[in-house]
């Protein structure tokens, strides 16, 4: 039972990785009707804003310490951090330590700039251009913006550690009645997942109880429509784009904790994404949520030792095999909307 | 539809020209490259080209460029230029830092992509349109077994960079073929007496491994050596090379009664198995009375480097380290960080040590023909390269060395010093038999050295 | 007698001569020059030109005319490539069977694809293709290399050991692929002053076969099965409503290409005994996605061009290192030697996937119709400038 409750945590926590990424997605193509295959590097982007920012923080001032030698044996240099010289050594490292969350502050801004500038400086063009061309153009994209990373930061992956406080785990079980030690779980992969339910909860929010979002959401069932009642709708429409490049860029920020980001991350998941939108059903967003949340636990329950005894290798397939066994006893995935993308 | 009969005529006996054209010359050669000389991209004029076969796309782009730093540096004090690095403390002295037999070394570089294919490709680029006549570098098993084959049917030397699952040199062992670095056997060997004398010989060990050649050679040796000196293995899980989230593996570890869990994974997966397997804070868990412990086998400083904080405390295993103390690797890391500004790392100096071999078993056989180098380099004893005294064993080319156990340094004062030496476990006991079951049996053979044409 | 027009006639004559005379022109400068890094006229790439253009050009088959995108197309190469190292295995080393089994095999598989892949269309039709893709790179990699059932070898690659039967094998036959003795790799080099050319068997093996796969495609796209077939992208709804079941057609498509790409796959393992994994991957499928857009999609010679435009790429710009690069500016000054270095760095070698990444978004963004449209653009400036040399002509000659 408790192995079963911490796989579902497990799904939850992936999931909230999969839902996000298909979040915007899903936003992008039922706004713009663009096919883009640089999400994946948006959400990379993302977690190189806290790569940057905790490489910022921790500039150095360089001291040579004779004491000591190097590997040459000659003396060794030591580098004190500038927030060391100013603030002090306790709340520089501190200041430090909490890079992670602080690259929040630092991503929505600059995500948002990115979006903005890949929607009017290149997208935009490709409006009117089959999918075929989108999908070369962002794959492009993609690659350019990987290999930009690449030079700057290498191929190795680059630890950005949680602050203290939440690193490590709890012992969830205890709270609900279980056993002592039966259901322990890192505290960030919790924040994490709350994380991504509140950005869930912001954007659908959003979406739902502002005018703005409500002429969003009719230019998503009807552009032409909207644009006759003499409402911008293109401009707004840029504007989610930013909001969708913010979305997968905060979710690669608050990812680094987890799994150490490098420069391909985001091919690993930009596959999965389509994925995850495509099962949920092209142009729903509480199809890309929910998607994403059933394929992140089933992925999890299928790599416990049963499943993979059962039927050996299941682990590698389940995500496939789910996305066939969807797409064929629901033409539309989960919850898709008739005619989208499917000529 | 128009009729196209009056220029049949004409285009049949182009045809048939052409074909004459193409068959008249009757050299074809055997299955190869050149014609006229007795063996492969035989060096013509003042030069020797080598091919320098190492990733540099893709997860491992930052190992290849390491073992790229450190060919360069091989050929640098080869043609005698810069210190002469290892040329000083080799214990062979054919080598003069005038080339090799007199003629400039020249290299050419490629992108394996660790990719079979790709590094077949490009390897198969550098022997048919540059006349590479050794090829060196790689950063996987699958890309090294790959490459090793093409040589052998080329007709050219394979000196293998990184590789470590054993069919390198067990069941895919090829003539033309040979590798410095040490394989998973050699690992699990070292490392079951260190184990045994830090954790006990009372253990329970869970096993995550990469789903692929390198990881089940690897389990399978470890499984092997630490159920030898009484370690029970409670469960082993094949994790999808694909995999970059292990937190679904990492959780039935904790209730399983395992007290060492064991990441047969490298690179992108080591750093992430492992990260995840702090963050669920095993490493703080009593389990069976007994303190939880992780073991890496295989060790990179880039994995180091990437794992960061996390593998503090962590036991695992290398070809070699920079903080070795011997002439050898002194000297190496003198002629490395001077010209980089960094220690360099084991694959560094594998590839480096493999292109100083074969420059030295060229001039010894006093011939760049593969089969006098294959004869030269066979049941070789060498000193000076870093790794101490070393045997280039004839029967499987693989060389024969100590081993170092390493872990994760508790307070490293730099970048460079993350791990620490903890036992250099001495050649004999990581020797085997040349037909042990676990390298092929006695099916496995090297064949005949190919010189190629 | 081909039944093709003029003009396709003249477009056919032209591919083959260029393929026959590609050790030629693909090696246009000198062995010992710098610019010889530039050519492309060894074995191994030419090799791959001609099999990639094989697999795009079936894959154009499929998307160019019923615009049906697959992104699981290597699924079939790969298992063409497995299908064939599997007949050196078990029979003998001759390419013949090895490649008919390979398409056969290849064929079979994408019938069993594509007819339930086909019950869907637009992008719902590319993810079950991409799923069932991904299934087979992942079992062939990992489940289906177990040592007790050992199908695919893994990551290493299905090779053939000395201890497999190959019962056709005999002692004079090489110890390589062959065609009834003739080894695929054997080359006859020429030299002739400072060039040298090198005439390889393999290479004119799979040569013809693309001559032939090409010269099929453009009588499938003048037939009334291509109308229909594009009457299926561009209105399949209106199609059913005549009555006509489209869906037979489609699957006839999809399995034509997918036999394509079993053909290349069988030509790959034809040229180097040995079939990885990888094949199969999603990148590889997206790699022939992208070949047919960068080429031109629906035209006939468009994806030749993308093919060998990615793998020219790839092999030629990632073997430029900084040493190449100093040997080329070495006759410049010092300091201006370093900075074009250094300009031109980021680029080449390990940054070669930058310059492929550049590529796509410019060829796509300022040529639509791929490098096709580009050459067509370069001929009716051409024809323009032609035509208004003579003065009295207008220059409205329209370009076709």
């Amino acid at each position: 039972m408790d192995a079963i409750l911490l796989q579902i945590l497990n799904g939850l926590d992936k999931g909230s990785a999969y839902a996000l990424i298909a979040l915007g997605l899903t936003l992008i193509f039922g706004t713009l009707g663009v096919v883009n295959f640089a999400h994946g590097a948006l959400f990379m982007i993302g977690a190189f804003c806290a790569v940057t920012l905790q490489k910022v923080l921790t500039l150095s001032t360089i001291s040579i310490d004779p004491e000591k030698k190097d590997f040459l044996g000659q003396p060794l240099k030591v580098e004190t951090p500038y927030v060391h010289n100013w603030f002090g050594e306790a709340t520089g490292s501190s200041i430090i330590e909490w890079s992670v969350p602080l690259a929040i502050l630092f991503a929505i801004p600059v995500m948002m700039a990115v979006g903005y500038a890949m929607e009017r400086g290149l997208i935009r063009h490709f409006y009117n251009r089959p999918h075929a061309d989108q999908i070369l153009v962002t794959f492009g994209l993609a690659i350019v913006l990987q290999e930009i990373v690449k030079y700057f930061f290498g191929a190795n992956p680059i630890q950005t550690p949680a602050p203290d406080t939440v690193s490590g785990s709890i012992d969830i079980g205890l709270m609900f009645g279980f056993a002592e030690n039966a259901i322990i779980y890192p505290i960030w992969r919790l924040v994490y997942f709350a994380f991504a339910f509140a950005i869930i909860g912001a954007v659908f929010a959003f979406l739902r109880f502002t005018t703005f979002g409500m002429v969003i959401r009719a230019g998503m069932s009807d552009r032409e429509t909207v644009g006759l009642l003499g409402i911008n709708i293109d401009k707004r429409f840029t504007f989610m784009f930013g909001i969708a490049a913010a979305v997968a860029g905060l979710a690669g920020v608050m990812y680094g904790p987890i799994n150490p980001p490098n420069y391909h991350m985001g091919m690993d998941f930009l596959v999965l994404s389509f994925v995850v939108v495509v099962v949920g059903g092209m142009g729903s967003l509480p199809g890309a949520v929910l998607a994403g949340f059933l394929l992140g636990i089933l992925e999890s329950i299928a790599s416990t030792a049963w499943a993979t005894t059962m039927i050996p290798g299941i682990n590698q397939i389940i995500i496939y095999l789910v996305a066939i066994i969807v797409l064929l006893t629901r033409p539309r995935g989960l919850m898709g909307r008739k005619g989208v993308m499917e000529e | 539809m128009s009729s196209f009969t009056p220029n049949r005529r004409s285009l049949l006996k182009g045809g048939v020209a052409l074909g004459a054209g193409v068959a008249a010359p009757t050299i074809f050669t055997g299955q190869s490259w050149a014609a006229s000389h007795a063996y492969t991209n035989a060096p013509q004029g003042g030069s020797v080209t080598l091919g320098f076969n190492v990733p540099q796309t893709g997860p491992y782009a930052d190992e290849g460029a390491d073992e790229l730093l450190a060919q360069q540096l091989a050929v640098e004090h080869l043609n005698g230029m810069g210190d002469g690095g290892c040329l000083n403390t080799f214990s062979s002295k054919a080598l003069k830092g005038n080339g090799i037999l007199g003629k400039k070394v020249e290299f050419v570089t490629g992108d394996t992509q660790t990719k079979s294919d790709a590094a077949r490709a490009s390897a198969k680029s550098m022997i048919e349109k540059d006349g590479a006549i050794m090829i060196n570098g790689g950063s996987s098993s699958g890309v090294a077994v790959a490459v090793q084959g093409l040589c052998q049917e080329a007709g050219v030397i394979f000196m293998a960079g990184l590789t470590h699952a054993n069919d390198t040199t067990g069941k895919d062992r090829k003539a033309n073929g040979f590798r410095h670095f040490f394989n998973a056997y050699m690992s699990a060997a070292a490392l079951a007496p260190v184990l045994e004398a830090e954790l006990g010989a009372d253990r329970r060990a869970y096993h995550l491994t990469a789903d692929y050649n390198w990881g089940w050679t690897q389990e399978e040796s470890i499984v092997a050596s630490t159920q030898a000196m009484g370690w029970e293995t409670v469960n082993t899980v094949k994790t999808p090379l694909a995999s970059t989230d292990f937190s679904s593996y990492i959780t039935p570890v904790l209730n399983s009664g395992a007290d060492v869990l064991v990441l047969n994974h490298y690179g992108g997966n080591m750093v992430n198995s492992l990260s995840n397997a702090i963050q669920f804070d095993l490493l703080n868990k009593q389990v069976n009375g007994k303190d939880f412990k992780i073991v890496v086998p295989l060790y990179s400083e880039l994995m180091a480097a990437g794992a960061g904080e996390n593998i503090k405390g962590v036991l695992g295993s290398m070809n070699y380290n920079w903080q070795l103390d011997n002439e050898g690797s002194k000297q190496f890391v003198k002629s490395f960080g001077e010209k980089y500004g960094k220690p360099p790392s084991n694959s560094a100096q594998t590839c480096y040590a493999q292109v100083l071999l074969y420059a030295d078993a060229c001039e010894r056989a006093g011939t760049f023909n593969p089969c006098g180098v294959v004869a030269a380099l066979e049941g070789f004893e060498f000193d000076g390269l870093g790794n101490g005294k070393t045997l280039y064993r004839a029967d499987d080319h693989q060389c024969f060395k100590d081993v170092l156990v390493v872990r994760g340094a508790q307070n490293p004062t730099t970048a460079y010093d993350t791990l620490e030496i903890v036992n250099v476990t001495p050649a004999e006991q990581v020797t085997y038999a040349p037909n042990n079951p676990l390298f092929g049996g006695d099916e496995a053979s090297l064949g005949t050295c190919n010189p190629g044409a | 007698m081909l039944r093709l027009t003029k003009k396709d006639i003249s477009l056919l004559v032209v591919v083959i001569v260029l393929t026959m005379l590609a050790p030629f022109l693909l090696n246009p400068f000198p062995s010992d020059s710098g610019l010889a890094q530039f050519n492309a006229g060894y074995p191994d790439l030419m090799q791959k030109f001609v099999i990639f253009g094989i697999f795009a050009i079936g894959f154009n088959i499929l998307f160019g005319l019923t615009g049906y995108l697959s992104f699981g197309h290597a699924a079939f190469l790969g298992v063409g490539s497995y299908a064939a190292v599997w007949m050196y295995k078990l029979v003998s080393y001759n390419v013949l069977p090895a490649v008919v089994l390979a398409v056969i095999v290849a064929g079979l598989f994408s019938v069993l694809i594509g007819y339930v892949s086909l019950r869907r269309s637009g992008i719902y039709f590319s993810i079950l293709t991409l799923a069932f893709a991904q299934m087979s790179f992942a079992l062939a990699y990992s489940v289906l290399s177990n040592p007790s059932f050992n199908l695919t070898n893994g990551e290493t690659g299905l090779q053939v050991y000395a201890n497999d039967p190959q019962i056709f094998h005999g002692d004079h036959l090489p110890n390589f692929p062959h065609l009834f003795g003739l080894s695929m790799g054997s080359t006859y080099k020429m030299a002739a002053g400072a060039w040298e050319f090198q005439f390889n068997v393999a290479y004119y093996f799979c040569a013809i076969f693309m001559i032939l796969a090409f010269y099929l495609s453009m009588r499938l796209v003048r037939s009334p099965f291509g109308l229909i077939l594009r009457a299926v992208k561009t209105n399949q709804t209106r199609l059913n409503y005549t009555g006509l079941n489209t869906r037979p057609y489609t699957l006839a498509a999809f399995v034509i290409s997918g036999m394509y790409a079993g053909l290349a796959g069988g030509l790959l393992a034809a040229t180097d005994p040995l079939a990885g994994a990888e094949r199969m991957q999603w990148t590889a499928s997206g790699e022939v996605v992208l070949m047919t857009i960068l080429g031109g999609v629906g035209t006939l010679i468009g994806p030749i061009l993308g093919a060998g435009f990615i793998k020219y790429l790839e092999n030629i710009f990632s073997k430029i290192n900084d040493n190449v690069l100093h040997q080329w500016f070495s006759f410049m000054p010092d300091g201006i030697e370093d900075l074009m270095v250094m300009i031109i760095h980021p680029f080449v070698g390990k940054g070669w996937h930058l310059t492929l990444g550049l590529m796509f978004m410019l060829v796509v963004t300022f040529l639509p119709g791929g490098l096709v449209e580009g050459g067509q653009r370069i001929k009716t400036w051409w024809a323009n400038r032609k035509s208004s040399d003579k003065a009295g002509k207008p220059a409205s000659t329209p370009a076709e």
